[in-house]
């Protein structure tokens, strides 16, 4: 049994005078424990949404929850607020893309791990001090026992984002969501945070779902990848075939247009054509068909289904051969 | 009476949401710092503490015993006569022949008194109330907020005054606890309306729900992650205040709707009754209490405007 299973998980905001809008439309996907699994896809493609939704955080009126999410075999979306509560921190721990605003601008570093504990654990307040230092000690934070006093805005990019990754992983907890950890950094401590996070999920044995835009993220840290694009899973696959041979002309596009070492230089990067909001509906057809190089007329009718092959699942009526790649 | 009321609820909405930005500490910081350079504010927070040292140092500063009465000054005191300056009483007589000097710096104890202590008063339930609709989300938080912003609503259609008249009416003695509370009640749907906004924002905040994701409980968030952050506007609306409380207390002593004791001075007072009975024989009586409360009013309102354009992040450089 995966340590998350997340079925056919629907998130549909409603606005008044508004149409319902799908932000995850049917997701569906699962983390072994220990696993590093990957969320990718542009902005607006439900990956936050998911993430939120996995949680409990999303707003309590104005959209509904639809699907699964089996975490150890238990449906955390039919918990109560309460049973959630006692969850959040202790079971699945959640780190955002902004360190500095993702911390409360008046309360001192040390007391904002030491909270966690305090919730979690029941430590006192002394007690609870002590292991914050050694959790800030652990993450790699200079003299933890100045920091502990400092409050958020006294401390670099960097280490706040390492005092918050202390705070999500204070109690062990058995799977960890990163919403775009790095995404707000400077590119220089991007690599320190995610080597950290990497060495810090080994040791501790959580599971890690990484969401991220970005496919040199993914390349360096996750054993699986799912390919978000509309709210839908297009591609899942394991890394290293992900990179090997993206099937989804989407995916495609993604690792087209990254820059590589591995091509001549001078090779011209193809970025996708258009943006996220030349979509058509699913149920009309590929979300992706406007944007596509290979699109045939079925792509026009119909939701295109995941279709298992064992090699990777895919949401595509006409993926792009690797054959000759594979050859040469 | 409405579109009053309607314009106050505007201006409050605006002025929560503009300075109800994330970033505490450090807008603080450097809201003090803009602050310090801003000449208005140091104007402002100079008329500030001077008052408040003359009332802390009345004893030490007032020449006289404020209400005593000496013979210096009694010996010509009639009704058409009211001896001015002389050695000794630099702003001569009141019209029971003590002396004014000194009653106008014991003054300043009452004035600060009755701000303080209405200020208090409104910003304690202010905040309270403001804290409850704020604070809890789902139906039945909406359900509180929403009955408490029809009752702030009623309440900031009320003037004080008839507010204070009314108070008097009920409670059949006038005292400085009638102007207290009248001030206070007047100023709570204020205080209330501002941190209710600034609370409804921090409630949206990246900080808040990362605490959630930590699994903090919903009081913990509330008291350490959402009310310290928005307390901002209500506390620059507090100096605000105080110069406004200053005025409306003197206001309703004025109108003999304060506290009564003839030995107690009081600026509203000074400039009510004596100062109108005396206008043609000696002016000074009701200028110089009229002056002094101008003044003090002032200060606080330069500084809580200065606080509060320091405060706005449109203002952040
Ligand atoms: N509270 C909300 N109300 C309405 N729409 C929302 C809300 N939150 C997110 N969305 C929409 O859901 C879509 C997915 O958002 P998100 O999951 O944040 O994207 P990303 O993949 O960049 O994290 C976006 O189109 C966004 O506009
Ligand atoms: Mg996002």
């Amino acid at each position: 049994m995966p340590l998350l299973d997340v079925q056919d998980l629907s998130v549909v905001f409603k606005r008044r005078g508004e149409q319902p809008f799908a932000a995850v439309d049917g997701v569906s996907f699962s983390v072994e424990a220990g696993q590093t699994v990957g969320l990718v896809g542009e902005s607006g493609c439900g990956k936050s949404v998911t993430s939120l939704a996995i949680m409990g955080l999303l707003p309590k009126r104005g959209n509904s929850v639809s699907g699964q999410v089996l975490f150890d075999g238990l449906d955390l979306l039919g918990l109560s607020d309460n049973e959630m509560r006692d969850r959040r921190g202790r079971d699945i721990g959640m780190i955002f893309q902004d360190p500095l605003s993702s911390l409360n601008p008046v309360v001192p570093i040390g007391v904002q791990v030491a909270e966690v504990l305090q919730r979690h654990q029941g430590q006192d307040r002394r007690e609870s001090t002590r292991n914050a230092r050694e959790l800030l000690d652990a993450v790699g934070i200079p003299d933890p026992d100045r920091r502990l006093k400092e409050y958020p805005h006294q401390i670099s990019g960097g280490m706040r984002q390492r005092a918050l990754i202390a705070m999500a992983l204070a109690c062990k907890p058995r799977l960890l969501i990163a919403d775009e950890p790095t995404t707000a950094l400077d590119v220089t401590i991007q690599a320190q945070i995610l080597t950290l996070l990497k060495e810090l999920v080994n040791g501790t044995g959580s599971a890690l779902i990484m969401i991220t835009h970005d496919l040199g993220v993914v390349a360096g840290l996750c054993d699986t990848v799912n390919v978000l694009y509309a709210g839908k899973v297009v591609e899942t696959t394991e890394r290293h075939r992900l990179f090997a041979a993206p099937r989804h002309p989407y995916t495609n596009g993604l690792m087209n247009s990254i820059p590589r070492l591995d091509l001549p230089r001078g090779t011209p990067l193809t970025p996708i054509r258009g943006s996220v909001n030349d979509n058509i509906p699913w149920r009309e057809g590929c979300a992706f068909a406007p944007r596509c190089d290979n699109v045939l007329d079925v792509c026009l009718e119909g939701t295109p289904p995941l279709v298992d092959d064992g090699y990777a699942a895919l949401r595509c009526n006409n993926p792009v051969s690797h054959a000759q790649e594979v050859a040469s | 009476m409405k579109p009053v009321t309607q314009h106050k609820i505007e201006k409050l909405e605006r002025l929560a949401a503009s300075t109800a930005e994330p970033g505490g500490v450090s807008l603080l910081r450097d809201a003090s710092r803009r602050l310090a350079r801003n000449p208005v504010a140091i104007v402002g927070a100079v008329i500030v503490l001077l008052f408040i040292l003359v009332a802390a140092l009345a004893p030490v500063i007032a020449p006289h015993d404020p209400v005593a009465r000496y013979a210096e000054l009694t010996r010509e005191l009639t009704v058409d006569n009211i001896p001015g300056a002389q050695a000794g009483f630099p702003f001569g007589s009141d019209p029971l022949g003590r002396d004014f000097l000194s009653r106008l710096v014991y003054g300043s104890r009452q004035t600060l008194f009755v701000g303080v202590v209405a200020t208090a008063l409104g910003l304690a339930v202010g905040i309270a109330l403001g804290t409850s609709a704020g604070a809890f989300p789902g139906r039945l938080g909406k359900w509180l907020d929403l009955g408490i912003m029809r009752v702030t609503d009623v309440m900031l259609a009320l003037p004080s005054l008839l507010l204070a008249v009314t108070l008097v009416a009920v409670v059949a003695r006038p005292s400085q606890w009638t102007v207290i509370v009248a001030v206070a009640l007047v100023n709570v749907p204020i205080f209330a309306r501002l941190l209710r906004g600034s609370m409804l924002a921090q409630r949206e905040s990246d900080h808040v729900l990362a605490a959630r994701a930590l699994g903090v409980r919903q009081g913990a968030i509330v008291l350490r992650h959402i009310l310290p952050n928005s307390v901002g506007p209500v506390i620059v609306q507090a100096t605000l205040t105080f110069g406004t409380a200053i005025i409306e207390a003197a206001a309703l002593s004025f109108l003999g709707l304060g506290d009564p004791d003839i030995n107690r001075a009081e600026w509203g007072q000074m400039l009510g009754v004596d100062g109108v009975r005396y206008l043609e024989v000696r002016p000074e009586l009701a200028y110089y209490p009229a002056i002094a409360i101008i003044i003090v009013a002032l200060g606080f309102t330069l500084l809580g405007e200065a606080m509060r354009e320091a405060l706005d992040p449109k203002n952040r450089r």
